[in-house]
């Protein structure tokens, strides 16, 4: 199986190899167009700042090839924002795939920005989430949220409900870090792989 | 709900973690890796690394540590200790870590947080800060692993590392660390108030309730300990169900 992750700087993107290692699938970090084409699966992970993720999509023309992808895709983290249509971080166009507007979680004496630490997952739909629990724990690091949609197959709160993980057709994503969220984490990326 | 974090923290040096530890069925207890993953499967939310290397080959040993604990951990650390250089936090993201933790070197350059939260996303810039208390002096910073008082405000300086893009703040009491006696409620709770940043409390957890009373009096949002968590005085899953029992939403 030929499995490519998204190499555009943004991040963490060795836990999300060594992850795939620990399950062991041998991945490709590229920017590479043509490999990430014709990949059996892609992940799209992400970590850091909105508007210079999609400068760097720009710049190495994934902005226009990631939309018209067909095979199993995962976004993580920033790389499940970057899918919608608007972020409040930076005022950023992004890439459209999906239809939700990212927005800033405002702050209050209970709950801090960013979002940090393990949270619980509610209302779980799709194959992603296969042998998970309602309740089951994962972790997330996010100050930016994506609010509940049709397209939400999965829900976090703080306090509010927001989009734990999203789908639409061939694109699925999650907020939290999978490579991170012990053995419920572990559980979805097999799940993931096995699409 | 959003759980509060128990957080073992690991002295190492040259690579190899130090303070002898003692873990029943551990064979190596100074291997980073194999205390990680024990740590990992009782139930630990993250992990801190401290460095206290202090030779040349510091940043060569420590990313190495880090590559090495990445590929066997799933669940998220923090690397800290004498780290100042972009380029050092660089590596050691590129490797595996999670957040970096600074210290003397964000005291020493304020905008070295400034910077690096633009670079890489406050999300993994942990700004570490070591109080201790006076009668004269109120709680003050020290620096130099807590060596040099620097005169300035405890709080006041959290507040500035938060404002400058740290998103998270790793809060020690060195006049609580290694007594037992419990966390420093007063000072953690008047930084929980003072930012909007999550908040780690570390120094003097000896007994389960001193975490009871650092999440319910201070507000923190997550409790650091080394030695009672490393000769086993308290086993993490003990004190979750403990912390559960209070009231206090913990990762089971």
């Amino acid at each position: 199986m030929d499995i490519a992750v998204i190499d555009y700087k943004g991040g963490n993107v060795q836990s999300v190899l060594f992850a795939l290692e620990r399950l062991g699938v041998q991945a490709t970090l590229t920017s590479d167009p043509e490999h990430i084409r014709r990949a059996d699966k892609v992940l799209f992970p992400g970590e850091g700042e909105a508007a210079s993720a999609m400068r760097e999509l720009r710049a190495q023309g994934l902005d226009q090839l990631l939309p018209t992808l067909t095979q199993p895709f995962l976004g993580i983290c920033l790389g499940m924002q970057l899918l919608g249509q608007h972020s409040e971080e930076g005022d950023t166009e992004l890439l459209g795939i999906l239809p939700f507007a990212v927005k800033r979680f405002a702050p209050d004496p209970e709950h801090k920005v960013p979002h940090m630490g393990w949270n619980t997952l509610q209302q779980l739909r799709t194959p992603l989430f296969e042998g998970l629990r309602e309740e089951d724990y994962v972790y997330f690091v996010h100050s930016y949220y994506a609010p509940v949609g049709e397209y939400t197959i999965a829900q976090g709160a703080y306090p509010a409900p927001f989009s734990a993980a999203v789908q639409h057709q061939n694109f699925y994503a999650v907020q939290f870090h999978t490579e991170k969220s012990g053995p419920v984490g572990t559980r979805i990326l097999q799940n993931f792989l096995s699409l | 709900m959003l759980t509060k974090r128990i957080i073992p923290c690991l002295d190492v040096k040259d690579g190899r973690t130090v303070k002898g530890v003692r873990f029943e069925g551990l064979r190596d207890a100074g291997d980073p890796v194999a205390l990680a993953a024990q740590y990992a499967r009782q139930g630990a939310d993250e992990l801190v690394f401290l460095d206290i290397t202090a030779t040349n080959q510091k940043r060569q040993t420590l990313v190495a540590l880090v590559r090495d604990v990445a590929r066997e951990l799933d669940i998220p650390f923090t690397v800290g200790g004498g780290i100042g250089a972009v380029a050092d936090v660089e590596a050691l993201l590129l490797n595996g870590a999670d957040k970096v933790s600074l210290n003397s070197a964000a005291l020493h350059t304020p905008e070295l947080i400034d910077e690096l939260a633009r670079r890489f996303g406050s999300q993994c810039i942990v700004v570490a800060v070591d109080a201790r208390h006076t009668p004269e002096t109120g709680w003050q910073v020290y620096t130099r692993a807590g060596t040099q008082a620097t005169g300035r405000d405890a709080v006041a300086w959290c507040r500035e590392a938060a404002e400058r893009g740290a998103g998270e703040l790793l809060l020690t009491s060195m006049s609580h660390d290694g007594t037992k006696d419990g966390f420093a409620l007063d000072v953690t709770g008047a930084v929980c108030q003072a930012v909007t940043v999550p908040v780690i409390a570390s120094g003097g957890a000896g007994r389960m309730e001193h975490f009871t009373d650092v999440f319910q009096q201070a507000k923190a949002d997550a409790g650091l300990a080394a030695s009672i968590f490393h000769f086993g005085e308290i086993g993490i899953l003990d004190l979750k169900q403990h912390l559960r029992q209070a009231g206090v939403p913990v990762r089971i």
